[in-house]
């Protein structure tokens, strides 16, 4: 089996982008998911800074210090694109005009319960910024994660270990194994990768697993992955 | 006498800010700090202030020099983790007990500043229902769901980075630069912006972002 890279995850997470959203990306990982929207399909990228429409990242030249995302990166601004406040940005997400935020985590329940900011780094400070705003409030919390830790560890759990960004909202999760949907009665598997059975699936995670009737292969193009 | 709100300098732009204030600072993701306001309120050595800025550690921001040289108290923010493993200034004094530190998600931060601006004391929002920055706040259930109270934030004075001042502390922000000035601009008692221009001919009507009744002083840096 060939667990996915993270651009894989986050071509597959894009793959699912339907024409019209409006779509929060997280710093880190899930900011990649632009680059996979479906030909034909056009969605519009929200950064809690402000920025409404947000583009690809600057060329080298036209890269400007004041048109940023909230991951500090000098971006563009799509065709259609506009700039507003932060309380007014903050009014959007918490007004559930978001059809969708793709967010990291360290962990997810079964409930929906969502851990993702705290990952208690002794005497490092607090790092919320909007988690817990768009987990609140966006339409659908989607996480891409690696399935386990780097140690192996389940991800995908019983109860979260860790401080909670919000309490039952992640409604689906895509990992480099697999893609899961969580409702009232857990997690319900989608698809997982070749060469990697339900049983090993259910091994590295915490939590019970239900399959889906037509659970199928997760497959994702040759992407090299990103530094 | 004529409408001017321009003044000279940074520095005399601060000069009657006193010990303990509470000092909004725009600013987000390397866009809209104002940092020759706050370098020059390092330079000017008033203590005991409480910052209320979106991160306390961006490597952009020169916030972290207000910490360094010992004058904050406390900071209200979204953000304090510094890059890296080493600690920030921000981080190495509150491990010592010698920063008070709050925070709230980024959110609540904003929609706070904006109340305090607005004459609303206290809302309902359910970012952080449920969590540790929750934890302890009164919660009210409406329509089936739960929401924490939190309170409105107002500053003695707020500095914001804007591209284009007029006389009348009329301002234009640059793409990203906006963030939190405008809502800022409405919750301190003194708002001075730091513009790129500013000229005694009035922006135009329609191209104004933020009208200057919300500014006092205008500093080009």
């Amino acid at each position: 089996m060939t667990p996915l890279n993270r651009q894989q995850i986050a071509w597959r997470v894009g793959q699912d982008f339907e024409n019209g959203w409006l779509v929060n990306l997280g710093l880190g990982m899930p900011v990649n998911c632009s680059d996979y929207v479906r030909d034909g399909r056009e969605v519009v990228i929200q950064s809690e800074n402000g920025v409404i429409g947000a583009g690809p990242l600057a060329s080298a030249n036209a890269a400007d210090s004041d048109l940023v995302d909230a991951g500090s990166r000098k971006i563009t601004i799509a065709p259609g694109g506009t700039v507003i406040d932060s309380a007014w940005s903050f009014a959007m997400i918490r007004g559930g005009h978001i059809d969708v935020t793709v967010l990291g985590a360290f962990e997810v329940a079964d409930n929906g319960d969502l851990a993702n900011w705290d990952n208690r780094i002794p005497d490092k400070g607090p790092l919320v910024g909007g988690a817990m705003d768009l987990a609140a409030a966006a339409k659908e919390v989607w996480v891409m994660m690696e399935h386990t830790t780097r140690k192996g560890a389940p991800r995908l759990l019983r109860a979260c270990t860790l401080p909670l960004t919000a309490p039952s909202c992640v409604t689906r999760i895509y990992t480099d194994l697999a893609v899961i949907s969580r409702d009232a009665e857990g997690f319900l598997v989608h698809e997982i990768i070749a060469g990697l059975s339900r049983a090993d699936l259910q091994a590295r995670t915490g939590a019970a697993l239900r399959f889906a009737d037509d659970c199928g292969v997760l497959a994702a193009p040759d992407i090299a992955e990103k530094d | 006498m004529a409408i001017d709100k321009r003044v000279s300098s940074a520095a005399e732009a601060v000069a009657d800010i006193g010990e303990g204030a509470v000092v909004m600072i725009s600013g987000f993701g390397g866009a809209g700090f104002a940092n020759s306001l706050v370098l020059a309120l390092r330079d000017r050595g008033v203590g005991g202030l409480t910052l209320v800025v979106n991160s306390a550690t961006h490597p952009l921001s020169q916030t972290h020099t207000l910490i360094e040289a010992g004058l904050v108290r406390k900071v209200i923010c979204s953000a304090a983790r510094g890059r890296g493993a080493e600690l920030s200034p921000f981080e190495q004094l509150y491990k010592a007990g010698k920063i008070e530190l709050v925070c709230l998600p980024q959110g609540t931060f904003a929609e706070s500043i904006r109340a305090g601006g607005a004459g609303i004391p206290a809302y309902y929002t359910p970012a952080g229902f449920g969590t540790d920055l929750g934890a302890g706040k009164e919660v009210r259930r409406f329509n089936g769901r739960d929401y924490v109270l939190e309170e409105a934030i107002k500053a003695d004075v707020a500095f914001v980075r804007g591209d284009v001042a007029d006389r009348f502390g009329n301002l234009t922000f640059r793409h990203a630069q906006k963030n939190f000035g405008p809502a800022m601009a409405t919750a301190a008692k003194l708002t001075i912006a730091e513009v790129r221009v500013s000229q005694s001919e009035p922006i135009a009507p329609e191209r104004i972002e933020l009208p200057g009744v919300f500014v006092n002083r205008v500093v080009t840096a």
